[in-house]
């Protein structure tokens, strides 16, 4: 793993510019967080392609969809929070019902905007969204995938959320190298001991926790599903298969992310000991970034506690 | 009733006073919103300092008037006052934004002594002060609620819809005052979304409107106090105001909305408002 570093919300801004000089349609949209989420740096270039319509996040998601009726690509843009929390109903009964081709990219998502506390923690929007039929989710982890995520994105026909973080994280795949396609998840470490099944930034608390794993002898798989709807179902139930246990990895609560998901699947089709390593169904609060993280267990540490457990449970 | 000269006085003094320690704080901590807070140190000050009916010794009196910050992000203006009142010790304040503390990026209601609603995504709190002065109301209690926004959170839909209900429901034991300091988050407010005439939009919704200078405390208290003599409709002061007031660096930019102050900016930012550092 290199230990080159950038932002997530950077590398995206620059990619929605670039995506903009290629397609005339694709427009973008903001509520009053352009300089936040980085939409701004598509605004400067594309000013006639861009609305920012002041803090009015449900305006904004159905000013979205009616554009998308007009054969436009609109990227919507604000905080993962309120576009959950304000886009809802537009966000479900216009996009995700007649499948309109929006893209909601949702930043600051998980615990990114660390110091703004609780009230702008995102840690229920994969729920939300992967509850609505029709809603592709994918949670992007390095500036790798920021770009290519986000240029699938804007290349797959219906509606999209894609979930970005407002963090500086190092890089993790190699551009080149990297194939980045919705819905098939990446095995980036082998082993057989059991699966950590992670996304979004804690994909690279995943490898680690593999490194202080394979330190004590387990060897642990390391698999990141970016997107987490739908869901690479094949993979997953080839890890269970192989490995014998999975523990799951998310910024997010444990209630209805990436770990119920994955247990969806695994129930039915291979059922094994499975850890859920989220935020446990708490409110979170204000601080630094990786101080927050590890409070609330979002660590390689907890990982690696975690695989200690499943393995114990593992016939 | 007038503001005595000595009350306006003591007024003045501590708004310098929280101006100083507002950015002291904000730089110490390297997070968190000088604009907002800058611009609603008047208005918050007179309210605390003269007119609301609250005891930092009995904080859940059922008869308290209630303050309701709609402008979440102003959260550092609210604590130095809720500390300088006495809801919690003066050194709890550098913990702002640090993990375990009680003084959270935006308020919290259950962490922190004295704040009434936690705010932080806009355009919750006026809706909710009307139900704190419906909930008056129903109890017969004379007790009023007070909602402070900013002029960027009037761009949300649900103020509207509060604004209507407030009008119908006669809640005339409401008071919104608008800090309105023309700037949010990305740009000016006629660059982001021009609101127009802001008096008459709430004039159309049924409200009783006061337009005053948000930095004067002696028109801030005058112009609560006439809002309590209006009977059978809600009032809302339009308060004139200045993004960052107070440091000229940061006065009508947007850019000093939520940005960390670096050493040069706060050595000239404390020689302006009189303190050298
Ligand atoms: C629902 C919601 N959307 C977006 C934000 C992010 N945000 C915080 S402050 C702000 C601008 C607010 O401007 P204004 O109300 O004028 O505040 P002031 O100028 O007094 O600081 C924005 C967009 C938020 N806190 N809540
Ligand atoms: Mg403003």
């Amino acid at each position: 793993m290199t230990t080159v570093k950038k932002a997530i919300r950077d590398v995206y801004g620059d990619t929605l510019a670039q995506l903009g000089r290629e397609n005339k349609n694709i427009v973008a949209l903001d509520a009053d967080v352009g300089s936040s989420s980085k939409s701004i740096v598509f605004g400067k270039e594309f000013p006639n392609r861009y609305f920012n319509v002041g803090v009015a996040e449900a305006n904004m998601v159905a000013i979205a969809a009616g554009l998308a009726t007009t054969g436009k690509i609109p990227f919507v843009n604000t905080f993962a929070a309120f576009m959950v929390l304000r886009g809802a109903d537009p966000v479900r009964s216009l996009i995700a019902y007649t499948k309109l081709n929006v893209k909601l990219a949702g930043t600051y998502a998980g615990l990114s905007d660390s110091y703004d506390g609780a009230s702008h923690h995102a840690i229920a929007d994969i729920a939300f969204m992967r509850s609505l039929p029709n809603m592709t989710v994918v949670s992007i982890s390095d500036p790798v995938e920021a770009e290519l995520a986000t240029r699938a994105a804007a290349q797959f026909k219906g509606p999209v959320y894609l979930r970005l973080s407002r963090a500086e994280v190092p890089v993790v795949f190699d551009k080149a190298s990297y194939k980045f396609e919705i819905g098939r998840g990446v095995t980036l470490v082998d082993g057989s001991d059991l699966t950590i099944v992670a996304t979004g930034y804690m994909l690279i608390k995943a490898l680690e926790a593999a490194q202080i794993l394979a330190a004590k002898g387990i060897l642990a798989r390391v698999v990141n599903i970016h997107t987490i709807k739908p869901i690479d179902r094949e993979l997953l139930i080839a890890c269970a298969r192989e490995t014998g246990a999975i523990v799951t990895a998310e910024e997010h609560n444990v209630f209805g992310g990436l770990g119920s998901a994955v247990a969806e699947v695994l129930v039915s089709e291979c059922p094994v000991p499975i850890e859920f390593v989220g935020i446990e169904d708490t409110f979170t609060e204000s601080g630094d970034y990786e101080k927050l993280l590890a409070k609330y267990g979002l660590s390689a540490a907890n990982i690696v506690a975690r695989a200690q457990k499943v393995l114990t449970r593992k016939q | 009733m007038s503001l005595k000269p000595k009350s306006k006085e003591n007024l003045e003094r501590l708004c310098m006073q929280f101006r100083q320690d507002l950015i002291k704080l904000l730089h110490g901590i390297q997070t968190g919103h000088p604009g907002g807070s800058l611009s609603s140190v008047e208005i918050m000050t007179t309210l605390y300092f003269e007119k609301l009916n609250v005891d930092p010794n009995n904080p859940k009196d059922e008869n308290r008037d209630r303050f309701v910050l709609g402008k979440g992000h102003a959260a550092p203006m609210l604590y130095m006052i809720l500390a300088e009142k006495g809801y919690f010790p003066q050194d709890e304040l550098t913990s702002l934004r640090q993990l375990d503390s009680r003084l959270q990026g935006h308020p919290c209601a259950l962490k922190t002594c004295g704040v009434e609603l936690s705010t932080g995504p806009l355009g919750l709190g006026l809706p909710a002060g009307l139900g704190m002065a419906l909930g008056a109301k129903l109890d017969g209690r004379d007790y009023r609620t007070y909602v402070l926004m900013g002029d960027g959170e009037l761009q949300e839909g649900i103020v509207w819809e509060a604004a209507m209900s407030a009008s119908k429901f006669k809640a005339d034991n409401l008071t919104v005052i608008v800090d309105n300091n023309g700037v949010q988050l990305d740009g000016t407010v006629d660059e982001i979304m021009p609101m127009g005439d802001i008096a008459a939009k709430w004039r159309a919704f049924g409200w009783n409107v006061i337009s005053i200078d948000g930095h004067l405390v002696e028109e801030i208290s005058a112009a609560i106090d006439l809002a309590k003599t209006v009977k059978g409709q809600p009032s809302v002061i339009i308060a004139k105001t200045v993004k960052g007031k107070g440091v000229s660096f940061m006065e009508g930019k947007s850019a000093w909305h939520g940005k960390p102050i670096s050493q040069n900016e706060y050595v000239s930012a404390m020689n302006e408002l009189g303190v050298n550092v």
